[in-house]
């Protein structure tokens, strides 16, 4: 493995491979305990649990692929969840949306920043449609937004 | 209760009374009945997923239609497979796959053989009803061996199952999910950067034109037709086996005579055989494994003629490479003998040569471009050519192939033996060494030539024999690298007591081949098999080292066998593959 992961981060993957390594139906915890401690999955990381837990390296991506839980790309510090759901939808959800991404600079495929600070999600809804348009930061809730709005809520996270 | 009910049931499909094994699904119950039920994700030979729908009958008192392909049969069942919920269901689900299918049936490589296509011509679908986004995704043209085209996929994923249940590489698996779904290697790399053996099993499988071999035909084309070229072809043993099936024989008729003819009027200027170079095999093979046993070298020796096999060993397992033969495959010898002592004798200029092959095996066309296989000082095998691409261009000129004349290969390496034309057997290779082996050991003449105990589908063989003098020679075969994993997992054990075992990459051996005529099952391959030894048993020379051409060789030319020349031409190294994810 490069160097591009700390030592003590190794350790505690393969503290959590001989934990459940050896387990039956192990794969998916083992990726959740992984992506806990790299905050995604890199390739690199994939082969090691591969190698360990005797699963194909293609199966394993294939369910890394499946569940939107797992990321394969580094995550931004800060994680904002635009809402798209129906209510939020109607009422300006899109340009919620397009105003993050040019305050963010990312661009139709891109969603984490250059500087891993933020990365910007849509999700179907939030469950708080009486606040629409809604979008969270992390676990803070920010609702009844105007797009003049979000330049002040991405600064509390810079 | 009788033995019979216990084991069987009773039940009805169509109206029609039917008694099936109770282990039976559906499907297989209306087989019974002469009732094909149309499928696609369905394989006889690997796992039922029902994946794709297509199978979906009426059950009486079913909650909702079932696929046919993994329900279970059971008693006083009543199934319909043909009424109107049903065809119009069967319908529906077949127009979906065409709505995200490309409809260049006209130009596919497999048209005609596409069981999508014949699927929907058999159901009279006139048109689709559904427009929509199409996938679209990137071909895979990375390597010699196998093309893999995405937007052809139907997402059955026979390729997953034949990938990880035949050979145990498991290099596809299903990936993403709803519309963006698609099956792929991890990380969505290229065949040529995963652990992929191009044996080309995927590519017996698929339905449609998602994995098929890479065409190589325009190349040969161009080569007849250029006048400044001398065209040798070689044909491997088990396209002569094949070959009729494409032309509407039975499995298991063996065409040389009109396979010869066919080549001759293709244009080649030789028709030569590549089962003369198996017999070259045999000869270096035999006398390197006596060799090794004489002088204590590394043991148990490996086979190293198929090359879906080496790919495994030198991408999966380098610490096995001191256990293969270093003899090349007969391919590799073919190549390398045709441009030194043919056009020697022939006194051509070897540069002009082109040397083509036609092989069961996708693998081969890689095999070719190894950069150790050009001790000729050429490129030893400049074109190789499947058994599918061999029909394809014998379609394109129209010859009338069942009305061919029966012709003789050219001389001299046209001339083999028994023992080469079973090398397309798994076994073959090793009751081919056996015959060698064993009257240059002894120097007594061998009383029965059949090897029965390496013969057959078994996935592992194990035999001895018994040489004299108190040595017997332990041997085994295996065929398929999911059986050839078993071995070398058990030599690097230290736990083989074999002297020589043999290996085959794909299943029933190079009959079985990737580059085989569609479809292949078990069936089709024992009746390959039956024909393979019938002929041997028929030849009129059944030894290689009794082949006179082969005698002629090497006493005329190539020396002793693992002498200088002999080393230089017919022997290789093999390496570890770079980095490939595994």
């Amino acid at each position: 493995m490069g160097e591009k992961f700390a030592e003590k981060d190794l350790v505690k993957l393969d503290g959590v491979l001989a934990d459940l390594g050896s387990q039956k139906g192990t794969l998916i915890p083992v990726l959740q305990k992984a992506q806990e401690i790299f905050g995604y999955l890199p390739r690199e990381v994939l082969v090691r649990i591969s190698e360990k837990i005797k699963v194909p390296i293609s199966q394993i991506y294939g369910v890394v692929t499946f569940y939107a839980q797992f990321h394969l790309m580094p995550r931004g510090k800060n994680i904002v969840r635009s809402c798209q759901g129906t209510a939020c939808h109607v009422r300006g959800a899109k340009g919620i949306l397009a105003e993050l991404r040019r305050q963010l600079g990312l661009g139709e495929e891109e969603s984490t920043t250059k500087d891993l600070g933020f990365t910007l999600e849509t999700v179907a809804c939030i469950g708080c449609c009486g606040l629409a348009p809604v979008l969270m930061v992390n676990d803070e809730t920010h609702g009844r937004l105007v797009p003049d709005a979000i330049k002040g809520i991405l600064d509390q996270y810079r | 209760m009788s033995s019979v009910s216990e084991t069987t049931i009773k039940m009805t499909i169509n109206g029609q009374d039917v008694t099936a094994p109770k282990s039976y699904t559906i499907l297989q119950a209306a087989r019974l009945i002469g009732l094909d039920i149309p499928h696609l994700c369905y394989h006889p030979e690997l796992a039922r997923e029902g994946n794709c729908r297509v199978c979906l009958v009426e059950v009486e008192g079913a909650r909702s239609l079932v696929a046919s392909c993994v329900y279970p049969v059971g008693e006083g069942m009543k199934v319909h497979t043909n009424s109107p919920s049903v065809m119009e269901t069967r319908k529906t689900v077949v127009e979906l796959m065409l709505a995200n299918h490309p409809r260049d049936c006209l130009f596919c490589v497999k048209n005609q053989h596409c069981e999508l296509q014949q699927i929907a011509a058999d159901l009279g679908i006139r048109k689709v009803r559904f427009q929509g986004e199409k996938r679209e995704a990137k071909k895979d043209e990375s390597n010699p061996s196998i093309v893999r085209d995405p937007e052809k996929c139907i997402l059955c994923t026979r390729c997953v199952r034949a990938c990880s249940e035949r050979q145990g590489l498991d290099i596809f698996s299903s990936v993403n999910r709803g519309f963006k779904s698609i099956v792929e290697p991890a990380f969505g790399l290229g065949l040529d950067e995963v652990a992929c053996s191009y044996c080309g099993q995927c590519t017996t499988v698929c339905p449609t034109a998602a994995l098929t071999e890479k065409d190589d035909t325009q190349l040969v084309w161009d080569a007849i037709s250029d006048p400044d070229k001398f065209v040798v072809v070689q044909t491997a043993p088990s396209v002569r086996i094949g070959l009729g099936e494409e032309f509407g024989l039975k499995s298991g008729s063996i065409v040389t005579g009109k396979m010869v003819a066919a080549l001759r009027r293709l244009g080649f200027d030789r028709v030569f055989d590549t089962d003369f170079a198996a017999d070259q095999t045999i000869m270096e093979e035999a006398h390197e494994l006596l060799h090794r046993i004489k002088t204590g070298g590394v043991l148990p020796m490996a086979t190293s003629c198929s090359p879906g096999w080496i790919n495994f060993v030198e991408t999966m397992h380098p610490e096995f490479i001191p256990h293969l033969s270093t003899a090349k495959s007969p391919q590799g010898m073919f190549g390398a003998t045709v441009k030194t002592y043919f056009a020697e004798r022939a006194a051509i200029d070897p540069a002009k040569i082109v040397s083509v092959s036609v092989m069961p095996c996708t693998a081969k066309k890689w095999e070719a471009k190894r950069p150790q296989l050009c001790d000729s000082g050429f490129r030893d095998v400049d074109i190789v050519i499947t058994t599918r691409e061999f029909a394809r261009m014998i379609k394109q000129v129209g010859l009338d192939f069942m009305n061919l004349p029966e012709e003789d290969f050219d001389s001299p390496m046209g001339i083999s033996t028994g023992a080469a034309q079973i090398f397309g057997a798994t076994g073959g290779v090793m009751e081919a060494a056996l015959r060698t082996a064993y009257e240059k050991y002894t120097g007594k003449e061998l009383e029965n030539l059949d090897f029965i105990a390496v013969r057959g589908l078994d996935g592992i063989k194990e035999a001895s024999v018994d040489m004299g003098g108190g040595v017997v020679i332990k041997v085994a075969v295996a065929h398929t690298l999911r059986n050839a994993e078993k071995l070398v997992q058990k030599t690097l054990a230290g736990e083989a007591d074999y002297h020589f075992f043999e290996v085959m990459a794909c299943p029933g051996g190079c009959l079985g081949g990737g580059g085989q005529p569609y479809p292949t099952d078990r069936e089709i391959r024992q009746a390959r098999i039956d024909a393979i030894y019938d002929a041997d048993a028929h030849m009129k020379y059944r030894k290689s080292h009794e082949n006179p051409a082969i005698i002629e060789l090497y006493d005329t030319w190539m020396g002793q066998p693992l002498g200088e020349r002999a080393h230089h031409l017919l022997h290789t190294h093999f390496t570890p593959w770079g980095e490939r994810l595994k």
